[in-house]
C-alpha cells in the first residue's frame, strides 16, 4: 500500500510524501483519529527548535499524542475498529536498568522520526495499548501527556525518601493540571498545593487543597516533594522557589523542558540533601497504568475534559496549518485535530 | 451493505507494447492492484471487495493476492465486462447471486490504477454515497479546458473555476444503477461510458467529493514513470 504521510519541511510548510508499505508484515496498521499538538510540535513548526536540530530533523511528520482504530492487524488478534492509544516511543533494544524512555537508542515519533500525521500508522503490536470502548477519543487524544505525569509520579514513588503529606505542583498549564489531578488520586490522603501565576488558569485547579500565587508565598509554606511542570524561561525561578519550600531530603522532579541551561541554587540542595529527579516522556508501561487509571477513576476523565480547548476537523493540509496557528493563540488547554485527510 | 468494486477490466492498450494489463505493471516492485487493494482492505465498512478482472487474467489475480497474503472471505475476483459499465454491471450480478440486493446498498467502484487514494477519499465516499445515488470524485482543473467538436477550431472556453476533472472512486447506489442502466439502449450504452452521467441523464443529483492531485491514473509509460518517481523520490528517513 502507497501510505500518505505529511511531513513537516520548514517552518509553517507542510508537504505529502508517499511510503510504500506492506501490511500484512508483523505490525498492526491504525488509522489515526484524533492528534492533539503538543508544545513540542510547536517548536518545530514555528521553527524554535533551533537552526541544527530543525535541519538534522526534517523533513519529518509531527505529533506524538494520539489515538486511533485498528484497521488491519494480519494477526486477527485485534479486532478491526478497536481502539487504541498509539506509543511514540519504539526501543530498539533493552536494558535491564534503564528504561526504553531513557535509552538513546530508542527511537521518539516526531523526534527525528515521522510522527502521526499519515493515512495509517503501522506499529509494533507492543507499541498499542486498548482503550475502553466508550472513552472520549477528544480527551483520549492526548493520553501520552497523562503518561508523562504517571511516569513521572512512578519513578518518584521509585526513587524518593518514603514521607508522603505534602506535595507541591509548579505551573498552571496542562501537565500541571495533569500531574497535581493525578498526585490528588495516587495518594488520596496527601496535599497537592498548586503554585502558579494565572488566576483563570489556577482556578480550574478545583481539585487541589491549596493555591499560591507565585509572587505571593508566605516563607513558613512547606512541601515534602515537589513537580516543576514550569519548563522554559520561567524554569529556573520555579525550580529556587521549590528548593526554598522543601524540606530535607525532598525529591523534586523535573518535568519542564528549557532550551536553555538553568541557574538554580545548588548551595540549598546540597544543605538539605534534595534528590533532583529528570523526567522525560514516558514508555508502555506508563501507557498500561494510565488506561489503567482511566477506568479505576473515571471522574478523571471528566476532569481531563476541561483540557480540551480547540477541536477541530481536518481534512487538508491548509486546514492542518490553521489547527497549528489557532493553537499557537490558545492559552488554556489542548488543540485536538480530528484526523480526517 | 457497502461493497467495493475495483475495475480491472482493461488490458492496457495505451501502455504501448507491453504484454500485460496495466494493473498489474510493478509500482516500487508490487503490482499496482495490489497497492490499490491494500488501501481497500483497510476499510472496515466493506462487506465484500469484488475486483472484476479480464477472463484471461482471473488466474493471475487470484495468485497475486494470494502471494500477497491477502486472501480473505471478503476478496472476490470475478469477470470483467466488455466496458466500464459493463464490469460494473458484472459485479452487481455477483453480489445480487451471492449476498441479494437491498434498497441502500452502494457500490464504491475504483480504478484499479489509481494506488494513491486515501482513507479519506473512500470514506467520504461512502459517507455522500449512502446520502445521495451517485458520487463522483474530482480536482478543481488547474489547465483551461477547451472544447473543439471539430478537432481543428475551438468551439468553447468554459469558465475555468467552473471545471473539475473526474478520478474515481464513483459511488453508486446498486439498485438505482442497475435500474438506470438496464433502461438504456444499446445504442446509449455505448455512449454513455460514465455512469455518473447515467444519473444525471436521469435527472438525479451526483454528489462530488474532492479527489487529490496525487490520485493519478497509471495507464502510460509516462504514468508509471511519474508514479515510481513520486514514491521514490520522497524523501525517506
Amino acid at each position: 500500500m502507497i501510505n500518505q504521510i505529511y511531513r513537516l519541511v520548514s517552518p509553517r510548510q507542510f508537504e505529502v510524501t508517499y511510503k510504500d508499505v506492506n501490511i500484512t508484515s508483523n505490525l498492526v496498521v491504525v488509522r489515526p483519529t484524533h492528534l492533539s499538538i503538543c508544545a513540542a510540535d510547536q517548536r518545530y513548526y514555528t521553527g524554535t527548535r533551533g537552526e541544527e536540530a530543525m535541519k538534522k530533523k526534517l523533513p519529518m511528520a509531527l505529533i506524538h499524542e494520539g489515538v486511533g482504530v485498528v484497521a488491519y492487524d494480519p494477526s486477527g488478534e485485534l479486532l478491526s475498529g478497536t481502539k487504541v492509544v498509539m506509543v511514540p516511543n519504539n526501543p530498539i533494544e533493552e536494558d535491564k536498568f534503564v528504561a526504553e524512555n531513557y535509552l538513546r537508542s530508542s527511537q521518539f515519533a516526531s523526534s527525528g522520526y515521522d510522527g502521526f500525521m499519515q493515512d495509517y500508522v503501522l506499529l509494533n503490536r507492543n507499541r498499542l495499548v486498548v482503550l475502553p470502548d466508550n472513552i472520549d477519543m477528544n480527551i483520549a487524544a492526548f493520553t501520552e501527556l497523562v503518561t508523562i505525569a504517571t511516569h513521572a509520579i512512578s519513578r518518584f514513588e521509585h526513587i524518593s525518601i518514603k514521607r508522603r503529606g505534602t506535595f507541591g505542583v509548579w505551573g498552571d498549564g496542562n501537565l500541571g493540571f495533569i500531574t497535581s489531578l493525578l498526585l490528588k488520586k495516587i495518594y488520596p490522603k496527601c496535599k497537592v498545593l498548586l503554585f502558579g501565576k494565572t488566576d483563570y488558569k489556577m482556578s480550574n485547579f478545583s481539585f487541589v487543597d491549596e493555591v499560591y500565587d507565585i509572587y505571593d508565598v508566605q516563607a513558613n509554606v512547606q512541601i515534602d516533594h515537589g513537580f516543576e511542570c514550569v519548563g522554559g524561561r520561567g524554569s529556573s525561578m520555579a525550580i529556587n522557589q521549590m528548593i526554598d519550600h522543601i524540606k530535607p531530603e525532598g525529591s523534586m522532579s523535573i518535568l519542564g523542558v528549557s532550551e536553555f541551561p538553568v541557574e538554580i541554587n545548588t548551595r540549598m540542595v546540597l544543605e538539605k540533601g534534595l534528590i533532583i529527579i529528570g523526567s522525560s516522556r514516558s514508555g508502555v508501561a506508563d501507557f498500561e497504568k494510565t488506561v489503567e487509571i482511566y477506568k479505576q477513576y473515571p471522574e478523571v476523565i471528566d476532569y481531563l475534559s476541561i483540557l480540551v480547548g480547540n477541536v477541530l476537523k481536518v481534512k487538508s493540509i491548509e486546514e492542518v496549518t490553521a489547527a497549528f496557528d489557532l493553537d499557537l493563540s490558545s492559552s488554556w488547554g489542548k488543540t485536538v485535530m480530528k484526523w480526517g485527510i | 451493505m457497502i461493497y467495493a468494486g475495483i475495475l480491472a477490466g482493461g488490458k492496457g492498450t495505451r501502455m504501448g507494447n507491453v504484454p500485460m494489463p496495466k494493473q498489474f505493471l510493478l509500482l516500487n516492485e508490487k503490482p499496482i492492484i495490489i497497492h490499490t487493494l491494500e488501501k481497500f482492505i483497510l476499510n472496515s465498512k466493506f462487506h465484500k471487495i469484488i475486483i472484476a478482472s479480464p477472463k484471461e487474467w482471473i488466474q493471475h489475480t487470484k495468485d497475486l493476492v494470494k502471494k500477497y497474503q491477502l486472501e480473505s472471505e471478503r476478496i472476490v475476483i470475478t469477470e470483467g465486462g466488455t466496458d466500464r459499465n459493463g464490469s460494473i454491471m458484472n459485479i452487481i450480478s455477483y453480489i445480487e447471486q451471492t449476498v441479494g440486493l437491498s434498497g441502500d446498498d452502494i457500490i464504491v467502484t475504483h480504478d484499479a490504477v489509481r494506488p494513491f487514494l486515501t482513507h479519506r477519499i473512500i470514506d467520504e465516499n461512502i459517507q455522500y454515497g449512502l446520502k445521495n445515488g451517485a458520487v463522483d470524485t474530482v480536482i478543481e482543473a488547474v489547465d483551461t479546458i477547451v472544447v473543439s467538436q471539430d478537432g481543428n477550431y475551438l468551439s468553447n472556453i468554459p469558465v475555468r473555476s467552473e471545471m473539475y476533472q473526474g478520478q474515481t472512486p464513483q459511488t453508486f447506489n446498486i439498485i438505482q444503477l442497475k435500474g438506470y442502466y438496464n433502461s438504456l439502449t444499446e445504442n446509449e450504452k455505448e455512449i454513455l461510458t460514465d455512469a455518473c452521467k447515467i444519473f444525471m441523464l436521469k435527472g438525479d443529483k451526483v454528489k462530488i467529493v474532492r479527489g487529490e492531485n496525487f490520485n493519478i491514473k497509471v495507464t502510460t509509460p509516462f504514468d508509471l514513470n511519474v508514479a515510481n518517481s513520486i514514491l521514490k523520490g520522497s524523501l525517506d528517513k
